[in-house]
């Protein structure tokens, strides 16, 4: 299927980096009129961790949307791994915001982590014996072999993000991105969660995640996209991490505690350098 | 005009034609004796089967309402299919007005899917919209028919009310076609309206269409909704689809097993429906469907396992009892540490921890009957030799893991107390022994000693915390 479509559409044209796990250009998303992202373009390479970062309503769910072809865009163009999404669906992972379904649906986690194989099982067929025995090596990869057959809604809220993060994981993808996973969870699901983040990124995958916590990005990405409707920077950590390209995602949004966090998060990374 | 659409809402359909009074016939149609009544209730429970099953899918996609909009659109439909058999001079015939109506049930779902993609209006108001303009379409449509004056169009009221008790086999064979089409969809693609109903968003980033999915749902309601007509009516058809989905929601926490739920309370539904306008002959049958499948519900309210109100209460009310007589237990033993005498007054207990005196007599009473204490004389208790094993090891519990806070957690003594009271509870003995490895020595006999002052001592505001668990 794939090959086929090469054929008719050449993949990937000379404003795209073939090389790149994500590569945008000019991509312009508006809902109802009012343009969320603003001719975005960059290029985002292969295994790395990366953040999106920015302040609320800076587009960055959009962004991802967008890649997914959740939301339509206005202009622009996509590569997804060097193709176009249809032609490398299957090897895209997705953990949606945890707050965008209904937690008291009759499912157990182990239904929820199967969702991760219904492309890979196929129209009229049902999950089978091996698809659960991958579901559960997934759940056990998150800490939560015990809470297999619990219903979704008696799980924490942690919980509940480590078993969307499960479900990516039977995904076996090659791409990722991940909507937000540390949100609102505590600091022992956050560090099972980084865990896993960077077992997948020293795998050779590329995971791309919305992050909120300035505190943290300095520490836990290799990759930094600033995004505030426009790209404001995008680069390794080393080269955009800078009180300019902050000041210019934030302007005067940057309060007082986020500016704070940002300095200990620097220093912190700074002491642990030295 | 409006004589007309009155006279439609003033009619019932009558019941099962059969049933006349007595209960010899009552009896007839409960063992099924007669072929006619075998049909009614094989058509009835057939269509709530289906019903069951297709209004899981929409409540759990959260368009419960899409059933009404289905039901109340069809009235332009089949009035709209009924003047145009009539122009061309043919003969009233059912599927043609069927086709009709399901053609403007299709348009309807159209309709609110457009409409909400559009105009960011909110999914309730969208339905609303399109279900009254249609309705209201409808019954102007329907008014031109009555004043038409044909003689076929005393069949139209069938629509609004359904027609359960006359239905002959051939409007169960087209319920049975209808109704295999949509489970054998439903079946074939479970796992897909699984993924669609619970994150949509997640189905869309496989590649699976999503709007084709929807698409599909819609079509199978379309149909159930067309067979439903059949039995009780364009008005209550909704009822089918959301009273038996909503009622398994008390019963189970799987899928598959609200599925099954659903479809057999909407069968049981129907059946007893049905039976229940044979007994009251002159009540409409339809209308005693949507009626035995409300009662089901109820009864689903109360009494389903998963959260079922009297199981919820009555979960609430054993934790309430195992928690008080915890705090009962230790009380006596913190009495006895404080006073250095084993039989406790309830002034004593009541000093040590604040409980109401309605509250504390009732654990005293449960304690006494679980042979766990002896009322020495009117106010003086004393712990049984099996109370004072229990008692140990709560006391254990409790101060292992007041230490354990103490020590790891660096709680200040006044709060250990607190925090320890929410958790013995629910210690389980592989936590104990952790804390036992973790504490060493400092266990090594008996209960530890308290960390903090017993009794009086303690700050009253703890206590009300901790009287509030009795209440």
């Amino acid at each position: 299927m794939p090959v086929h479509h090469r054929h008719r559409n050449p993949p990937i044209g000379p404003e795209h980096d073939p090389q790149a796990a994500l590569s945008i250009h000019d991509v312009t998303v508006a809902y109802h009129r009012r343009p969320v992202l603003w001719d975005l373009d960059l290029d985002i390479p292969r295994g790395v961790l990366a953040a999106v970062v920015g302040p609320n309503g800076a587009g960055k769910s959009t962004m991802i949307k967008a890649c997914l072809d959740l939301v339509p865009r206005v202009s622009g163009s996509i590569r997804l791994l060097g193709d176009e999404l249809a032609a490398v669906q299957g090897r895209i992972g997705y953990v949606p915001q945890r707050e965008t379904v209904d937690w008291d649906f009759p499912v157990s986690a182990l239904d929820v982590v199967c969702m991760g194989l219904y492309r890979k099982i196929g129209w009229f067929r049902s999950v089978r014996r091996r698809h659960r025995n991958a579901a559960m090596e997934a759940l056990d990869r998150v800490g939560l072999a015990d809470f297999a057959g619990r219903q979704i809604s008696r799980l924490s809220g942690g919980q509940q993000q480590r078993v969307f993060l499960a479900r990516a994981l039977v995904q076996e993808a090659d791409l990722y991105f991940m909507d937000e996973p540390f949100a609102s969870v505590d600091a022992a699901t956050e560090e099972a969660i980084l865990e896993v983040l960077r077992s997948l990124r020293d795998a050779g995958r590329t995971v791309i995640v919305v992050h909120h916590d300035l505190q943290t990005t300095r520490d836990y990405f290799d990759w930094l996209v600033l995004l505030n409707t426009r790209l404001v920077a995008a680069g390794s950590i080393e080269e955009t991490w800078t009180p300019e390209n902050l000041r210019a995602t934030y302007g005067g949004r940057l309060t007082l505690l986020e500016a704070a966090g940002w300095a200990m998060g620097t220093a912190g990374s700074g002491q642990r350098r030295s | 005009m409006s004589d007309g659409i009155a006279t439609i809402f003033a009619m019932g359909t009558p019941s099962l034609a059969v049933a006349s009074t007595g209960g010899e016939d009552f009896l007839r149609i409960l063992l099924l004796q007669d072929f006619n009544t075998r049909v009614v209730v094989a058509g009835a429970m057939l269509l709530g089967a289906v019903g069951g099953v297709v209004g899981t899918f929409l409540l759990l996609r959260r368009r419960a309402l899409m059933g009404d909009v289905m039901g109340h659109a069809m009235l332009p439909g089949v009035a709209a299919a009924f003047l145009a058999v009539q122009a061309l001079g043919l003969e009233r015939s059912l599927p043609v007005l069927l086709l009709g109506g399901g053609i403007a049930a299709t348009l309807a779902g159209l309709a609110v899917i457009g409409l909400r993609r559009v105009s960011q209006l909110d999914d309730d108001a969208t339905m609303a919209i399109v279900l009254s303009g249609f309705f209201g379409l409808g019954v102007v449509l329907l008014s031109v028919v009555q004043s038409s004056g044909g003689g076929g169009q005393a069949g139209l009221e069938d629509f609004v009310f359904g027609k359960t008790a006359s239905m002959v086999t051939s409007d169960v064979v087209v319920i049975a076609i209808g109704g295999l089409l949509v489970l054998s969809v439903a079946v074939l693609f479970f796992k897909e309206f699984r993924l669609l109903c619970f994150d949509d968003a997640f189905a869309a980033s496989l590649g699976r269409p999503v709007m084709g999915l929807d698409l599909l749902l819609l079509s199978m309601t379309v149909v159930t909704a067309l067979v439903g007509l059949q039995a009780v009516g364009l008005i209550l058809v909704v009822a089918l689809l959301v009273i038996p989905a909503a009622a398994a929601r008390f019963l189970t926490d799987d899928l598959r097993w609200t599925v099954a739920f659903s479809s057999l309370i909407g069968a049981v539904g129907c059946w007893l429906g049905v039976t229940l306008s044979a007994a009251a002959p002159g009540l409409p049958a339809g209308a005693m469907i949507v009626l035995a499948t409300a009662g089901l519900f109820v009864v689903a309210l109360f009494t389903g396992p998963k959260r079922g109100l009297l199981p919820r209460w009555w979960l609430g009310r054993s934790l309430r009892r195992a928690v008080g007589r915890d705090h009962l237990l230790r009380s006596m033993l913190e009495c006895r540490e404080v006073t250095g005498n084993g039989e406790i007054t309830a002034a004593e207990l009541m000093m040590n921890r604040s409980w109401s005196r309605g509250g504390l007599s009732g654990l005293l009473r449960v304690a006494r009957r679980a042979g766990e204490m002896i009322q020495i004389d009117r106010d003086r208790w004393r712990l049984t030799d099996r109370g004072e094993i229990e008692a140990a090891a709560m006391v254990r519990n409790h101060r292992l893991w007041e230490h354990y806070l103490l020590e790891y957690a660096h709680l200040a003594p006044s709060h250990v107390d607190r925090a320890a009271d929410r958790i013995e509870h629910v210690l389980d003995p592989v936590l104990v022994r952790r804390l036992e490895t973790e504490l060493g020595a400092l266990v090594d006999a008996g209960p530890p000693a308290s960390p903090h002052p017993l009794a009086d001592e303690t700050p009253p505001g703890d206590d009300v915390v901790a009287g509030g668990n009795e209440s």
